[in-house]
């Protein structure tokens, strides 16, 4: 999506939400980004299913793959939050993890919407995470689940203090968890806008403008690149981050 | 354009950007339009569709595949070390076998052995017997001999005697006072 003129940049149009799938989508306000969220997880479910269907005793590439994108995190969940509640959790956090993950890396692919630049959507993610987290703890603990937010061996003067600051930062997790993921994701996306529409506006100055242009190209190029490293990192981030609050609501520290 | 000017267009893009965008606001936090939260309701569904099917189809198939393997590599493993224990099993009677073999042949050798040296020992007892027996014999053989002899010597004295005293004095003496003369003078030197 270039730059509307030559002179303006519009880095934020690519955000913009339309409905997507015709008239039928548009009546119940389904959008581009949710047709993204449904490809990637028609993804995800084709790389297991196609990638699992020969049920080889020596995996082929495909089969070796979805196998150790299965045990990477079923061994994150074991030794992040323990052995059987690990298991227990393990397809949440398969299903958070690949989703992401899918999510992200498809938006590289030129014309594809990134839903997870959009804070409404890590929001909600993240949401889940802390209602689960949160409700995980209550259900392990019961009302023991509330002395998380007393640190021990502080003096009773500081406690209120020390409450309020461990509750804040225990809500501010949505925040962060949210903010990370979607801010990561927008700002790779702009950066790739800003220096694609530098290649077509400097492309279009002439002779002059090609050296520049050609530079901007390169730019993307290491661009390009670099969004795939982010794209996986903050899928792992969140992942590896609901583990250690899964951790945390299992085990209280 | 110039490059002169080209130059601080694009510092000025990367620097206007930011603040372009709060002017014109996200369109994340566009609230106006309805799609920004229904995406948020869809995307839900999409989520909880994809964590059934996940967790009910998708997982479990990688998980019976991953155990199918390790229950195959676990039997193979067994079976390799049944296969070992049998060998070493098979090994050790072999070895036994042997052991034992070498034993047998050992009493055998010393048996033979033993039975040689008695047979030994029995044929030289005969041996010694019969030559013993010999011997004894021989010295019954040469006692006799000489006792033959020695009667024989008292005849051929006495007749040698009567001989003499015939062609000496002319006179036949008389065989009786001969006879007791030479039983006398054998008896003299002992070998009557």
């Amino acid at each position: 999506m270039a730059a509307e003129g030559s002179n303006s940049i519009d880095a934020l149009g690519q955000f913009q939400l339309h409905s997507a799938l015709g008239a039928v989508g548009g009546s119940v306000n389904f959008t581009q980004s949710n047709l993204m969220m449904v490809i990637a997880s028609v993804g995800v479910l084709a790389f297991l299913y196609l990638g699992m269907k020969p049920r080889a005793m020596v995996p082929g590439r495909l089969q070796a793959a979805a196998e150790l994108g299965y045990e990477t995190i079923m061994s994150m969940c074991v030794e992040t939050i323990g052995g059987h509640e690990g298991k227990k959790f393990f397809p949440f956090v398969f299903t958070l993890f690949f989703f992401i993950l899918f999510g992200n890396l498809l938006g590289v692919f030129p014309l594809f919407f990134t839903f997870t630049s959009h804070v409404m959507v890590t929001l909600a993610l993240s949401l889940t995470v802390f209602i689960l987290v949160t409700v995980v703890g209550i259900k392990e603990h019961g009302l023991h689940w509330f002395t998380y937010f007393v640190p021990q061996g502080i003096p009773k003067a500081l406690a209120p203090l020390m409450v309020t600051i461990e509750v804040i930062s225990y809500l501010s997790r949505i925040i962060s968890l949210s903010v990370r993921l979607f801010a990561n994701m927008m700002a790779g996306h702009v950066m790739l806008e800003v220096f694609g529409s530098f290649i077509v506006m400097l492309g279009g100055l002439g002779l002059l403008g090609y050296f520049p242009a050609a530079l901007s190209l390169g730019v993307n190029t290491l661009l390009i690149g670099f969004e795939l490293l982010v794209a996986t990192l903050q899928a792992y981030v969140f992942a590896i981050l609901t583990c250690i609050y899964l951790h945390d609501a299992v085990h209280l520290h | 354009m110039k490059l002169s000017r080209i130059v601080p267009l694009m510092a000025a893009g990367l620097l206007i950007l930011p603040a372009a965008a709060m002017a014109k606001g996200m369109p994340q936090l566009d609230f106006s339009t309805p799609l920004t939260l229904s995406q948020v309701v869809w995307g839900a569904i999409v989520f909880i569709v994809l964590y059934i099917m996940l967790s009910k189809t998708g997982l479990p198939m990688v998980a019976s595949v991953l155990e199918e393997r390790a229950t195959k590599i676990a039997k193979d493993l067994n079976e390799a070390r049944a296969a070992k224990a049998s060998a070493d099993a098979g090994m050790a009677e072999a070895d036994q076998a042997t052991a034992k073999a070498r034993a047998e042949s050992q009493a055998a050798i010393n048996a033979a052995l033993e039975q040689a040296k008695n047979a030994a020992a029995a044929q030289a007892e005969t041996l010694n017997a019969r030559l013993e027996k010999q011997l004894h014999d021989a010295e019954t053989q040469i006692a006799g001999a000489r006792a033959s002899a020695m009667s024989a010597i008292r005849q051929v004295a006495s007749e040698t005697a009567a001989t003499v005293v015939t062609r000496l004095t002319g006179l036949s003496p008389d065989p009786a006072r001969v006879d007791n003369a030479v039983a006398s003078a054998l008896a003299a030197r002992g070998l009557g």
